[in-house]
């Protein structure tokens, strides 16, 4: 039977006795007195918390206690006490057991809804999922099962359809709504070579893709998978509750059986009496509250997260970030676009130009890039090298018609020496933000090339808010000193940590781990090290491309701005953890010592239905306040850090 | 007289619960049934979970499969923290749990609420 069945039967056969009680002031009573209680009474037993006595039975067998066993001894004692009482024509109290049992359902009632409540936001993701996709086969588009996309196939996605799976577009172009996996609230323009992401759904146009990743590989599969774990997953401070849980039910019977002895051995009250402060203490006791507290909450934030775009991997990470002291970002693509660009060159452009582009063509490096584009734009075609060889960690060199060239950083000029002119020129540059290239030619610097990388929009804005929030916020990046405190006076950082090598991030971050807990924004690709050496390692994604696996919270749009939300929702989060176990605590520590009449000179006492009403209600309001975790407002200006 | 009676028998109770409740007991422990590549383990939800230990061999891959025959919602769920499974056990119904085996560990399981625990051994 179900819970909600067996609360309507216990309430139907308790509310002739509620009646009853209300007018007994008026001198009218119950029709067949005791006997009628004793009948409602024994079918609220038989029905409605026999499922309570058969659960802490068998639970008792295997040396477990538990809420149950709690209802169970509770609504028992009252029950065969009364029966005994009846028997010797004594006071009973058969109400109590048969109000308790119906308060204790009504709160488990509310309970189960809210708590499928607090863990809906898994399944909201997963229904996102499109059911159909029209593949490609042979020679034309059919309708199949999103299950059997393979990998690689053709699909055709019409205007107001879902996108079936991840993939690249082949033709055709669109505008997707992401928001529903990035967070993003603005359509993103889409076109042939561009990344669309499987649930996400298309607006405008009509476009063919090619399937790259299906099933649990696409991102909202992982993303379904990575919120699964995070919600169930444990919080440092749980070891508190696990502890306390342990223990309690037990704890709670010796309270009352001291309650009893208390009542009846050395105060001298009734026997009646004495059952009733002991039943109190076992019916009040709520470990239910406790154990609720911090999977619920765990539940909801990391819920909410997911549809802000903003994964928080587990309770772990929920709790370092409490105690952030220090920010730590990489620059290039985490501040900046990471698309440098070449905004100026010193010297015969064509020729600087031509020289840089011949020695940087098989580079993959962004600066290269970023060299090759303009060449192409000034028509420059680079000439063939010959003896191409890489300077560690200054530059490459080669030779080009006979003389040996050179394209390199600032670690040049320990071999080379700049004219007047050209030292001035570097160093305006690099006061404006803009990394300088050297080009030589015959054991001669002929020119420079400034390259920018341009801090993204949003970046100044984030940095203000981590600011407000009291945070230090530093920049790590291999540029030079004085580029680097261009950028940072641009966007507001604190410090500045110039020439670091890609391989001493790591190294940097545990240095200013010496003065505080530091969390490392980067790009979760060449990050990882520095991600995981953070107390909190947070991963900008882009598109498709997320590090799930690097950094504690992966941020699925890249922007910056974030990285405060991030922060504010997993306060939000943990405070919600502790305010709930407050409560609980604060709860179960007041609610038994009244229930046990230790106020009972003051005239302060509870009766069992009342105890069991407060009982009912303390595991609820610990749910709902976890559940409105997902309507509170996030603090993301950082107004109260 | 009677309420020294009364009083030794509290006494007693009190003595029974904390030897019931904290005494070493032994748990029921159980070895997979391993059959052609592949391993199962029945697990009762009653009262708690028997088996509350299971071992698991490594590498092969397992099936838990729960049936819950308690009453209380203390026990509507089986969480594997570890492993991200939050599976629902409707009363008298058998819900199939899939363990990955690939390392070695030990792996606790848990109610909804945190109360009840048993644990996966895999090596």
């Amino acid at each position: 039977m179900t819970i909600t069945k067996r609360f309507w039967i216990a309430l139907i056969f308790s509310l002739p006795m509620l009646v009853g009680m209300l007018l007994m002031p008026f001198g009218i009573m119950l029709p067949g007195g005791d006997w009628t209680q004793l009948l409602l009474t024994t079918i609220v037993m038989v029905v409605s918390a026999r499922p309570f006595i058969i659960s802490a039975w068998a639970s008792f067998k295997k040396h477990h206690a538990n809420m149950d066993t709690l209802v169970a001894i509770g609504t028992a004692t009252a029950y065969f006490y009364s029966l005994y009482a009846l028997l010797t024509g004594q006071p009973v109290f058969f109400e109590s057991a048969a109000f308790v049992t119906t308060f204790v359902l009504l709160g488990q009632v509310f309970e189960e809804r809210m708590r499928q409540n607090a863990s809906s936001a898994v399944e909201k993701l997963v229904n996102l999922q499109a059911k159909e996709a029209e593949v490609f086969r042979d020679g034309h588009f059919t309708a199949i099962p999103v299950s059997e996309v393979a990998l690689g196939d053709l699909i055709r996605v019409k205007p107001g359809q879902k996108i079936p799976v991840d993939g690249v577009i082949t033709k055709g172009t669109s505008s997707v709504d992401e928001s529903m996996v990035t967070g993003e609230s603005m359509p993103v323009a889409k076109q042939s070579g561009d990344a669309v992401i499987g649930a996400t759904l298309n607006n405008t146009g009509t476009f063919v893709f090619k399937a790259d990743k299906i099933g649990q590989q696409t991102l909202l599969a992982q993303i379904v998978a990575l919120v699964k774990k995070a919600q169930n997953s444990h919080a440092p401070i749980q070891k508190l509750t696990d502890r306390v849980s342990s223990i309690f039910v037990p704890a709670v019977l010796i309270l009352a059986i001291v309650t009893f002895l208390v009542w009846y051995v050395f105060i001298g009250a009734s026997l009646a009496n004495a059952l009733i402060f002991a039943v109190s203490v076992v019916v009040i006791a709520c470990p239910c509250a406790l154990g609720l507290a911090i999977p619920t909450a765990l539940m909801v934030g990391t819920g909410r997260g997911a549809k802000l775009g903003i994964l928080i991997k587990n309770g772990e990470v929920l709790e370092a970030v409490n105690d952030v002291k220090t920010v730590v970002f990489d620059k290039t693509g985490t501040i900046t676009v990471g698309k440098p660009q070449v905004t100026d060159v010193v010297g015969d452009e064509r020729r600087v130009l031509q020289i840089a582009a011949s020695l940087e063509e098989a580079s993959e490096h962004p600066l290269a890039t970023a060299i090759l584009a303009r060449a192409q734009q000034a028509q420059v075609t680079p000439r063939p090298v010959t003896a191409f060889q890489a300077v560690q960690g200054k530059g490459v060199t080669g030779q080009l018609n006979g003389q040996t060239a050179i394209v390199g950083n600032d670690k040049l000029l320990t071999d080379f020496k700049l004219t007047a002119e050209q030292t001035a020129a570097m160093e305006r540059l690099q006061n404006e933000a803009k990394t300088v290239v050297f080009v030589g030619l015959a054991q001669q610097i002929i020119g420079l090339i400034a390259i920018q990388d341009a801090p993204k929009a949003t970046s100044k804005e984030a940095l203000t808010r981590l600011k407000r929030r009291g945070l230090k916020t530093v920049m790590l990046t291999g540029d030079n000193q004085r580029v680097a405190e261009a950028v940072a006076q641009q966007v507001g950082i604190d410090q500045v940590i110039a020439g670091v090598l890609p391989g001493d991030k790591a190294a940097a971050v545990a240095q200013l781990q010496q003065d505080g807990q530091v969390a490392f924004v980067g790009d979760g690709i060449n990050d990882a090290p520095a991600l995981t050496t953070a107390d909190v390692g947070i991963a900008m994604g882009s598109g498709t491309d997320i590090a799930i696996d690097s950094g504690g919270i992966v941020l699925v749009k890249n922007d910056l701005r974030d990285v405060d939300t991030a922060l504010a929702l997993s306060r939000k989060t943990f405070s919600r953890i502790k305010l709930n176990l407050f409560w609980a605590f604060i709860y179960n520590l007041l609610g038994i010592p009244i229930a046990a009449g230790v106020f009972f000179a003051l005239g302060l006492t509870l009766s069992p239905e009342l105890a069991g009403l407060a009982m009912a209600f303390s595991s609820l309001s610990v749910v709902t306040s976890s559940v409105l975790l997902n309507r509170a407002k996030l603090d993301t200006a950082g107004q109260t850090a | 007289m009677i309420k020294w009676i009364v009083l030794f028998a509290e006494v007693a109770a009190i003595g029974f619960i904390l030897w019931w409740f904290f005494g070493q007991h032994t748990t029921e422990t159980a070895q997979a049934a391993v059959t052609n590549q592949s391993q199962s383990v029945d697990i009762e939800i009653n009262g708690g979970y028997s088996p509350e230990t299971v071992v698991l061999k490594q590498g092969i891959p397992a099936t838990l499969h729960f049936t819950r025959k308690d009453a209380s919602s203390c026990l509507d769920h089986v969480v594997f923290s570890d492993f991200g499974i939050n599976q629902e056990v409707p009363q008298n119904q058998t819900e199939t749990i899939q363990i990955d085996t690939s390392k070695p560990g030990e792996y606790q399981w848990a109610c909804g609420m945190d109360m009840f625990h048993g644990k996966v051994v895999i090596k």
